[in-house]
């Protein structure tokens, strides 16, 4: 009998797979047809301190092994995520659910991230410093050291539940920045967000997305993802959520062996509903075939 | 939502780009006005196609060749298996019809019109359909509406074949309420010309079809909405412009 169990920031989950934010709304759809509960945990949509609509359409466009999105954080805001998503997830889930947040300046971010800290569902606070979908905000704390400490620095101050910071692969140096956040105090790190790119449409040659570029995600990102893990492992002591492109239970173990503690599985819901179902069961099996009896055991393990 | 296997029974061309497929599977809980989301080998996304019949165990769609995904649907044959989330969207709501409902679709709008008059016509209702094209080889499905008993009426923008304009020009009978399906700009035509109220088929790009990325969603008088999810049928009085 194989183990998969991990701990996470001091949370141990059944397993690693947890599916990311944007991709798994606040859990509703996905219970229509599994129970959630088999999930290590979720990581619900990216909250606001205000609702917004997010980007005008198109939002998405296809590449190989992959998509773009610019969504832009749609999301009805934290208030009605506290008093209507919560209370609704909390029927239908029964363990600790992971909360992302982004923002758009250090005192969103704090403001946003104490109120859900007060949630006693809220297992762990990500904190999204890395989307790249959004004006004068989100990336752009991502992608300098200095504004990814205060960051975590504010919302450190405010919080006591583990808060995982959320990394973009858009920069230099992403072992910079996950030793930047670290230094203040961050519980873990969760990455890659997604990657900037863009499409163009041939028939009326301009850019099939609404604000020209989004984030790439899917199959094609996971090598990217997977040397970002390795550096950052290399780099900090803190716990890392990989994610990236992950689509079965043989990228899970490929993620952890890159150091790994948990991973997130972001595209792969979107054109199967039942592909983190089918990863958790496959888990297992693929643990036997490559001699796996503890799945911790081996986080960090091709190093 | 269901994921479920289909196997093509017939797939062939019926007009310009334009194909119709026949499926057999599970088709129970797929209503009119919704929308199936298939895997196409070697694509990433799925491709979301409307439901134009789904009748004894035969699931119908008819795609217009746009892109890559449809191309390489377009050279399907007999026998393929294909993978797909049925059961998707609101639907139509047939309850709203009144005696003389009056059906406009306009080029690769037709499709749903097809089982929505299907089932108002076994109600006993007096169809009204008008079918809007470009030219005369875009046509089709006229015959299989007049089966059905439909006043059916046929426009094309060029005069080739039918009224000449755009479905407008043909809305002047008298009905009880409409539905429509087709591109925005004629969505939109319909919308001011009609005198009743109605419901309106929306089409937006998606990545899951399911409700769960907001890929494709849009502000209405009731609320943002998702297309994929809470569409893709809106009724007139909510509709944002």
């Amino acid at each position: 009998m194989v183990n998969t169990k991990v701990t996470l920031c001091g949370i141990e989950i059944d397993n690693p797979v947890i599916p990311a934010s944007g991709a798994f709304g606040y859990g509703q759809e996905f219970n229509e047809l599994y129970d959630i509960n088999i999930l290590g945990s979720f990581s619900f949509k990216g909250t606001t301190r205000e609702a917004r609509f997010g980007n005008p359409t198109p939002r998405i466009a296809e590449t190989a092994s992959g998509m773009l999105n610019c969504v832009g954080l749609q999301n009805p805001g934290v208030e009605h995520v506290i008093n209507h998503e919560l209370p609704e997830l909390k029927k239908i889930f029964h363990k600790p659910v992971m909360a992302n947040v982004s923002g758009f300046s250090v005192e969103d971010y704090a403001y946003t991230c104490a109120l859900l800290d007060k949630e006693e569902q809220v297992g762990w606070l990500e904190v999204n410093i890395s989307c790249p979908n959004v004006h004068g905000g989100g990336m752009s704390f991502g992608t300098d050291p200095k504004n990814a400490a205060a960051v975590t620095k504010a919302v450190k101050a405010v919080t006591r539940k583990p808060v995982i910071i959320k990394l973009t692969p858009n920069v230099t140096d992403i072992t910079e920045i996950a030793r930047a956040v670290e230094s203040e105090g961050a519980d873990g790190v969760s990455l890659i967000n997604t990657l900037s790119g863009m499409r163009i449409n041939l028939k009326n040659k301009k850019p099939i997305l609404s604000i020209t570029t989004g984030g790439l995600s899917g199959p094609c990102v996971f090598p990217v993802a997977l040397r970002c893990v390795w550096q950052v492992y290399n780099a900090v002591k803190i716990p890392i959520v990989g994610m990236g492109g992950i689509s079965t239970s043989e990228d899970v173990i490929e993620m952890m062996l890159a150091g790994a503690t948990a991973i997130e599985v972001g595209a792969a819901n979107l054109i199967d509903p039942f592909a983190s179902k089918k990863i958790i069961e496959g888990l297992p099996e693929a643990m036997a075939k490559y001699g796996i009896n503890n799945l911790s055991d081996i986080i960090g393990g091709a190093h | 939502m269901k994921n479920l296997v289909f196997e093509i029974i017939s797939n062939r061309k019926i007009a310009k780009n334009t194909y119709e497929m026949v499926l057999c599977g599970d088709i129970t809980d797929i209503k009119c006005g919704q929308f199936v989301n298939i895997t196409v080998d070697g694509l990433y996304l799925r491709r979301p196609i409307s439901v134009c019949d789904a009748e004894e165990g035969k699931l119908t769609l008819i795609y217009k060749v746009v892109g890559v995904g449809t191309e390489k649907m377009s050279k399907m044959e007999k026998g393929v298996q294909l993978d797909l989330l049925t059961g998707l969207g609101n639907g139509y709501d047939v309850s709203k019809a009144g005696d003389k409902p009056l059906l406009i679709g306009g080029g690769a709008g037709v499709p749903p019109m097809y089982k929505l008059c299907r089932e108002l016509a076994a109600q006993g209702k007096k169809c009204s359909v008008i079918l809007g094209f470009g030219s005369e080889n875009e046509v089709f499905y006229e015959d299989e509406f007049k089966s059905l008993g439909a006043d059916t009426y046929v426009t094309t923008v060029d005069g080739s074949y039918g009224v000449k304009g755009f479905v407008t020009d043909a809305m002047n009978m008298d009905y009880t309420y409409f539905y429509t399906c087709g591109p925005e700009p004629m969505l939109k035509a319909v919308y001011n010309k009609s005198v009743t109220s109605g419901q309106f088929s929306f089409e937006e790009r998606m990545g899951c079809g399911f409700g769960a990325c907001m890929g494709c969603s849009c502000k209405t008088k009731y609320g943002n909405k998702r297309i994929c999810k809470d569409g893709p049928v809106l009724e007139k009085e909510e509709i944002i412009w």
